[in-house]
């Protein structure tokens, strides 16, 4: 009993430090999950936080929540998905509860918004080294490569809905290795 | 009962986030703006703030609104009514891969995922840049946007720096540079 309320806390804590520090959204979060999940913790290994990337971003809710919920799930099973999400999520609300009531006097603090341009860069530097470091899990041959470059420029141009450009890569996935008579 | 309104429009915001981030803050506008709980130009505001604040902004807008609205008891509504889905999807769509994981089947379906996740997360680089260099209007800005956005993909992609201290440096950096 003691030991499994020790695992929830343990969830709740590591995903309320990952929500605190997570701007620009989910996908700047990835570096913060993955260093958190697979390099502190060892709770998932390094190709499996990637298909737990891509399941987050396929299914319904924000992306750093369904990232919260998959590991917890996975570790402790229901409690453990729900003191994870009320992990990633406490942050954010007690700030903008805060914010709420000092909303004129937070919106024109030249500090903070000072502050907030540095963090801005350091968002830009987060997704762009998310997107090399998945690179190098998912990436492994032309096909992987085709595949990325067409998401990468169906997604930039804002054509299709991400949940399209999920099953055109999967379906063309299982065609293509099946065909190649390999399983990857 | 603004309760009820409260956890429906936020649950159904909840749900119909696929792919996360921006495409959902027409859907918030609509709902918010519909129901009369923030004018427009508050709404850009909401926006503003939850850019600067951690956390998704889906979760940010859900508790400041529900604030607004109906106090505390409506921060709690809202956010957890915009929570709710993910508990829900995430379940059911767990559930089905540890069964199916193993099949050769699905394991080339997610050799297929896999890249176009690579390729997302590079769109959202490249969007996210481009509307942080839109708005600089200084050399000066520029350079250090640059400088800063670099070390940090340096530190985070090729050496094991830690994103956290990786933040609040920049942060400190930006206090310092950004006049």
């Amino acid at each position: 009993m003691i030991e499994k309320l020790r695992g929830y806390w343990k969830l709740f804590t590591v995903f309320f430090r990952i929500g605190l520090f997570t701007f620009g959204g989910g996908f700047a979060m990835m570096p913060l999950i993955e260093r958190e999940v697979v390099e502190v913790h060892g709770w998932a290994k390094q190709d499996e936080i990637l298909d737990i990337f891509a399941l987050a971003q396929s299914v319904p809710g924000a992306i750093g929540i369904n990232t919260a919920v998959f590991v917890g799930l996975r570790l402790h099973g229901l409690l453990g998905a729900v003191a994870a999400l009320i992990g990633v999520i406490t942050p954010s609300v007690i700030i903008i509860l805060i914010i709420a009531q000092l909303f004129s006097q937070f919106q024109s603090n030249l500090h903070l918004t000072r502050a907030f341009s540095g963090v801005k860069a350091a968002v830009i530097g987060l997704i762009a080294a998310a997107a090399l470091r998945a690179a190098r899990g998912a990436i492994s041959d032309r096909f992987g490569l085709l595949v990325a470059a067409f998401a990468f420029v169906l997604s930039a141009a804002g054509i299709i809905s991400v949940v399209w450009v999920m099953v055109i890569g999967g379906l063309s996935g299982i065609l293509y290795y099946r065909q190649r008579g390999e399983s990857k | 009962m603004i309760f009820l309104q409260l956890f429906s429009s936020f649950f159904k915001i909840g749900l119909f986030t696929i792919g996360g981030g921006y495409a959902m803050l027409a859907l918030i506008r609509q709902e918010i703006v519909r129901h009369g709980w923030l004018s427009p130009q508050e709404f850009v505001d909401i926006v503003g703030i939850a850019e600067m604040t951690p956390g998704p902004i889906a979760v940010n807008a859900a508790t400041f609104v529900g604030f607004r609205t109906a106090g505390f008891w409506g921060a709690l509504t809202a956010t957890a009514a915009v929570a709710l889905p993910s508990l829900i999807s995430v379940i059911i769509v767990s559930y089905v891969w540890e069964k199916y994981k193993s099949s050769t089947t699905v394991q080339n379906m997610f050799s297929g995922i896999r890249p176009i996740v690579v390729g997302l997360v590079g769109a959202a680089a490249l969007m996210v840049g481009t509307a942080t260099f839109a708005v600089l209007d200084s050399v000066s800005h520029v350079f250090w946007t640059i400088l800063l956005a670099g070390l940090t993909f340096y530190g985070v992609a090729f050496k094991k720096w830690d994103p956290i201290k990786l933040i609040l440096a920049t942060a400190l950096a930006g206090l310092l540079v950004f006049r």
